[in-house]
């Protein structure tokens, strides 16, 4: 296996919401087997990219470059990203009444492998994921995030990656709203989902996941630009110090 | 896209064209007996003739012919369709053989090819305990399990149960739904023809699904079934109707009158599936009474016809009676879709539940028109009203028309109506998973109708998903 080519590549990516620009110019390389954290304070611009990438209609990347595994994919729609090993767990997971949690897994595995998957290998496996994650498997009849607390969604978001293994994952502010056994538990099945092959960038606005799923390289991302790169150093160094220090220093170097 | 997908992709969008193939097709048909366009009081004696009725009969169809005339037109509804049907183009009555059969092997070759098609031989073997074929005006087919018929539970099509049990059908036929309720009543009692006649005797408990299937065939037809179902105390039945026809450029009438009785403790389930093709005005009254502590339960679908206004009705009429309507509406193209629900608390400790469904697509258009009375004396009683819409695409429409007339102030009642569309985000969602924008469009349209669908029969929920889908081929966002 030739393994030249980056797992995940974006460059010089601007992302608008309506006409205004939110994301200016962002470039990063994710290697396989690497976890990267995006931080930043809330409107800095890090879900709209990670919106942008999965394909969102109403986050429209205006210029730049996208690749996985080397091919292109601002050309895909977002159903086609999926199946090409994108993944993007939701900050709000929608509801959709009336759509189990397991029919629902069992359409998209579908829609990944281009068959049914057996039945009975698909609800062993299921079962499975949902006792790594601590899922009462009561919830594999009852209707997608519909009544669920903030923390179910979460939970139920990671087992939808479980289930689909993609190569890349994006997680949108997986760690809000959870309480620290929950983070715990999501955080294990992310570090369980990561391999050599996979690759994952977590956006975030808190460190503490930070401590749970360790990353190899941060980025602090400030009004649509990543300002500063680094190791988990930097991670720690932001919750001391907060958001400001980087403003500060920012001003600093431009000599404001 | 792998080939697999691909492939799946083009049998989707395959499904949308197959009404015509599947359901829209006709027969060439050499008729027993073919009237004449029109109707009149020549056209109704000839019909009660032809039936060998008794004369009260006869003189019921005059009668409501006459009050036919006299009445107007509802001046609700979609008035613009209504007033587009030209009575005088209808085929009234068309019998397309003698005889009615009990076995398939009577049936002839191009009626029986039909029902084959429509699966109904087959539906017949696996799971119902009875089963009537009504081809234009008459019953081609009738039968039922010898252990059902043993047990004294009579199901017969309509004209045989008028025949057969002329006392009871005397007793209670015109009770529920009296002539003059409205203009299509009246017509439906002047030109009647087929459907179906139950009666289950005390404490009987029919534990599998009877069935009627009905099927157009001609142009310009007039289908005109009269249903009496008779559910004697203590007793339990489901009876389960589906209805198709060609596909013509001009229109055809569908109006039946359907009554139920359900006796002290007794429980009746009607289950519709209402897949007409889009030329059939399908304008029909649907009542029940409910007696002591009896419960009725009208789950209605309709995917189907040019234009519907139905609105199933339960009279609580005797304590602790419970009646509960499911109606699930879905609006395609130049579709309208008008219906409902009607409950009338007339005695105490009564309890309703209505659930209506409805989706409107492009310019489909789905109105809930709904009527909760409780009258004064029916004190206690509890009252739930619930009407969900969905809209796909932009021109879609949905109207909402709920009257509640209390005049009871112990009485229980809630209410609510919500409107929703499916979002751009919930697509997002699901083709952030994987889902081909249709097929999550599809998922979201299933889990809506879900609350119906889990109440059907499981080969009925199955065949209701699937025109679903067919109904939602190259929808626009």
């Amino acid at each position: 296996m030739s393994n030249t080519k980056p797992l995940f590549e974006f460059k010089n990516v601007h992302v608008a919401v309506e006409g205004k620009e939110v994301v200016n110019g962002v470039s990063l390389i994710i290697n396989a087997g690497e976890t990267h954290a995006v931080m930043g304070p809330n409107g800095s611009g890090k879900s709209s990219l990670s919106n942008a990438l999965m394909g969102h209609p109403s986050y429209t990347i205006t210029n730049g470059e996208v690749y996985l595994e080397g091919k292109n994919i601002l050309e895909m729609e977002a159903d086609e990203r999926s199946r090409a090993g994108l993944f993007l767990a939701f900050q709000y997971p929608l509801p959709i009444p009336g759509v189990t949690v397991a029919n629902f897994l069992r359409t998209a595995v579908k829609a990944h492998r281009g068959k049914d998957a057996d039945m009975s290998d698909f609800r062993k496996n299921l079962k499975a994921e949902m006792d790594n994650l601590s899922i009462d498997h009561s919830f594999a009849t009852r209707y997608l995030n519909d009544g669920f607390s903030g923390g179910e969604k979460k939970r139920i978001e990671i087992l939808q990656m479980a289930m689909l293994k993609p190569k890349m994952a994006m997680l949108d502010e997986t760690d809000s709203g959870l309480d620290i056994d929950a983070l715990k538990t999501v955080a294990t099945g992310i570090n369980r989902f990561q391999t050599e092959n996979t690759g994952i960038l977590l956006v975030t606005h808190y460190q503490r996941m930070l401590n749970y799923v360790k990353p190899d390289y941060v980025h602090v991302m400030v009004r649509g630009q990543f300002v500063k790169s680094g190791g988990p150093e930097l991670a720690l160094k932001l919750e001391e110090l907060g958001y400001d220090w980087v403003d500060e220093q920012l001003s600093e170097k431009a000599g404001v | 896209m792998s080939e697999a997908i691909r492939q799946q992709n083009k049998e989707l969008s395959a499904i949308g064209q197959d009404y015509a193939a599947k359901y829209g097709f006709h027969d060439p048909v050499e008729y027993f007996h073919k009237g004449a366009r029109g109707v009149s009081h020549e056209v109704v004696e000839m019909i009660s003739k032809m039936k060998k009725e008794p004369r009260w009969m006869a003189e019921r169809r005059h009668e409501a012919l006459d009050i036919f005339y006299a009445k107007k037109m509802p001046q609700w509804g979609n008035t613009k369709l209504l007033n587009e049907i030209d009575f005088d183009n209808v085929y009234y009555y068309m019998k397309p053989i003698e005889n009615q059969q009990n076995n398939w092997d009577d049936v002839p070759e191009y009626i029986k090819k039909t029902f084959d098609r429509l699966g109904i031989p087959e539906a017949e073997k696996k799971f119902l305990g009875g089963v009537s074929a009504q081809y234009e005006s008459e019953v081609v087919y009738h039968s039922m399990r010898d252990d059902l018929k043993k047990q004294g539970i009579v199901f017969l099509d309509m004209d045989s149960g008028l025949r057969e049990y002329e006392d009871i059908v005397k007793k209670y036929w015109g009770t529920v739904i009296p002539s003059n309720d409205n203009k299509f009543a009246a017509l439906n009692t002047a030109v009647w023809s087929g459907g179906s006649f139950i009666y289950v005797p005390p404490g009987v408990d029919v534990k599998v699904p009877l069935q009627a299937y009905f099927r157009i065939n001609a142009e310009n037809m007039g289908q005109f079934e009269r249903t009496l179902i008779i559910a004697d105390k203590g007793s339990r039945v489901h009876y389960i109707e589906g209805c198709t026809a060609p596909v013509y450029s001009t229109n055809s009438l569908h109006s039946a009158v359907v009554e139920l009785i359900a006796l002290d403790d007794a429980y009746i389930r009607y289950t519709t599936i209402q897949n007409w093709s889009r030329n059939i005005y399908n304008l029909v009254t649907k009542r029940a009474s409910a007696y002591k502590n009896a419960t009725v339960e009208w789950v209605d679908g309709n995917i189907g016809s040019r234009l519907t206004m139905k609105y199933p009705c339960v009279q609580l009429l005797g304590e602790g009676a419970k009646g509960e309507i499911l109606s699930v509406a879905f609006a395609g193209i130049d579709q309208h879709q008008d219906a409902g629900a009607k409950v009338i608390h007339a005695a105490p400790h009564t309890s309703s539940r209505i659930t209506s469904k409805s989706i409107s697509k492009e310019n489909g258009r789905a109105s809930y028109r709904g009527l909760v009375k409780v009258h004064k004396n029916a004190h206690d009683c509890k009252v739930s009203v619930e009407c969900d819409a969905l809209l796909i695409g932009e021109d879609a429409r949905s109207d909402t028309y709920p009257t509640m007339e209390i005049d009871n102030d112990q009485v229980k009642v809630e209410h609510e109506a919500r409107v929703s569309k499916v979002a751009a985000e919930q697509l997002f969602y699901l083709t952030s998973r994987g889902l081909t924008e249709d097929e999550a469009r599809l998922l979201i349209v299933n889990g809506f109708m879900e609350p119906f669908t889990k109440e059907l029969p499981m080969e009925y929920a199955v065949e209701l998903n699937r025109l679903i889908e067919l109904e939602m081929e190259g929808s626009i966002g």
